[in-house]
């Protein structure tokens, strides 16, 4: 059954140096209150993966959390790039960034392979691009049966998964709802998981085919109010599509980026 | 009577009418998210527009910042989870035509959204390639709009992050279950579709008021154009209208912190 923690216990018990973490959420649901948690308790060495690693990553591997980069699509979407993660790739600040990319199509295909147990995941992908030149985790593979050219890409399997969501119920059984990405499947590909929730109530008011995680499916739960923000939680608060473009100016300049992080993390301590 | 229009107007109001109503179209962010909003505006009320954050036949009042914005999701049909949009409705063949913009674009249609230079020491990063692989191979063909510039239209994209028709135009060929590629790229200048032998990109309309100096200056190899070339129908002044109300609401919508 999941464990009712706060936030700085379950990132405390949770996620060690060196863990590959997954911090899930497609635009919508981004868990940012989890996010600065990681940066204030100055986790390292961290292998982040994430479809678009979003604001969230920028700031963790700005911070200097991380040690390795997988992801899909790493912009600012809709305003540029994402300069803390440039600057960590193209000048090795504040540390060196590894990175591995993929497609969506690929991550997501991973992500459910993780969540089905399976090594690898199968799709007809990456033809005619150069990603598998400079990505040794995509391969090629003969279908057994018609002798299709397919690509094979190795399944997600992290150490610890991380979602927001908007509610739990008081057994720890989460409901997701809107935009939900590949939650679910980064979930049951972890071995553990910490699911930030908006509240916990009595009733989660679940439709029969809700994407609902089961209470004994998840690790630890533990209350966030608003802690998908600026990202949004449908139902609760819209996107911040306004501090998404400020983000731009903040990140662009390593001083700036650092005042608004002790400002806006390291001074403020988790609910 | 002649109307005012902007190039960038002129090019999303060309690039919304390649679609249809009977087009199921997969939207990347950006111009292609424009111009598809415009089509169901104006001519193509039933065309089914995707976005890859699983929002399926969604009809936004204002234009997405991001790929997965409420907005999206609270006018959709339904919202399904992101491996089954790339699986079950990209690759298992539902999509029509994938609707991508670029970085850099090259003769044959290739596109390269992932850095500028060499990839282990890159001059410019770029995000990457989201969901362009494989909406370009699984649609039954693309459309491509960017703006056009001696930067965006090189001979060779540094890196092909996504396929047009490879290095040598026959990066399709003898593939089983790959969709036609790109049929047209729209930009501020012209229209330009791959010639059907050699894959090259041509240019078959220039916009009103646009020479082929324009269009030479602006790309970076030796542009053809097609025998019979076009002049582009101007915008319309419907057109016009509900683009600039389009672009007011979506400008409104995203100028107050929520």
């Amino acid at each position: 059954m999941a464990e009712f923690l706060s936030l700085k216990e379950a990132v405390s018990r949770y996620i060690s140096n060196g863990d590959t973490v997954c911090m899930e959420g497609f635009t919508h649901l981004i868990p940012f209150a989890a996010g600065h948690e990681i940066i204030r308790q100055e986790k390292r060495d961290l292998t982040l993966i994430r479809m678009t690693p979003d604001l969230v990553y920028d700031q963790m591997i700005g911070a200097g959390c991380a040690r390795k980069l997988i992801f899909s699509w790493g912009g600012n979407p809709g305003v540029g790039s994402l300069h803390r993660l440039r600057d960590a790739v193209e000048k090795g600040w504040p540390n060196k960034l590894e990175i591995l990319e993929h497609s969506h199509a690929a991550m997501a295909c991973a992500y459910e392979a993780g969540a089905a147990g399976l090594p690898l995941a199968v799709l007809r992908g990456y033809v005619g691009s150069d990603l598998p030149k400079v990505n040794d985790q995509i391969k090629f593979i003969e279908c057994p049966f018609t002798g299709e050219r397919l690509a094979a890409v190795p399944s997600v399997r992290p150490d610890v998964a991380v979602i927001h969501a908007q509610r739990a119920d008081r057994k720890g059984n989460v409901l997701i709802e809107g935009i939900i990405g590949i939650q679910k499947e980064v979930v049951l590909a972890a071995k553990r998981s910490i699911v930030t929730v908006e509240e916990v109530v009595d009733d989660l008011g679940a439709s029969v085919n809700a994407c609902v995680l089961p209470s004994w499916a998840v690790t630890a739960i533990a209350e966030a109010p608003k802690g998908a923000s600026p990202s949004y939680a449908l139902g609760y608060y819209d996107r911040d599509n306004v501090f998404y473009k400020e983000w731009d100016g903040i990140a662009r300049d390593r001083d700036t980026f650092q005042n608004w992080l002790k400002d806006n993390v390291f001074e403020k301590g988790a609910a | 009577m002649s109307l005012e229009f902007t190039a960038s107007e002129m090019m999303s109001v060309t690039a919304a009418r390649a679609l249809t109503s009977d087009m199921t179209c997969f939207v990347g962010i950006g111009l292609p998210s424009e111009a598809a909003n415009l089509a169901r505006l104006t001519h193509a009320p039933d065309v089914t527009l995707i976005y890859e954050s699983g929002t399926l036949q969604t009809k936004p009042d204002v234009l997405p910042l991001s790929i997965g914005d409420g907005e999206l999701c609270e006018s959709a049909l339904t919202t399904v989870g992101v491996p089954e949009m790339f699986r079950y409705w990209l690759q298992g063949g539902h999509i029509s035509v994938g609707f991508l913009g670029t970085a850099q674009i090259d003769r044959y249609a290739n596109l390269n959204t992932t850095l500028i230079g060499d990839y282990r020491e890159p001059k410019v990063r770029l995000p990457g390639g989201g969901g362009a692989p494989e909406i370009a191979t699984n649609a039954k063909e693309v459309f491509i709009t960017v703006k056009h510039s001696r930067r965006t239209f090189v001979k060779d994209v540094d890196f092909v992050t996504t396929v047009g028709f490879g290095r040598d135009g026959k990066a399709r060929d003898n593939v089983p279950n790959i969709g036609r590629g790109p049929t047209v790229v729209i930009t501020d200048l012209c229209i330009l579709k791959p010639d059907p032998d050699t894959k090259e990109l041509v240019v078959t309309s220039l916009h009103p008021n646009v020479t082929r100096e324009d269009v030479i200056d602006a790309t970076g190899w030796e542009i053809r154009f097609a025998d019979q070339l076009d002049t582009t129908q101007e915008p319309s002044a419907k057109e016009l209208d509900i683009l600039r109300d389009l672009k007011a609401r979506t400008n409104a919508h995203h100028s107050g912190h929520q």
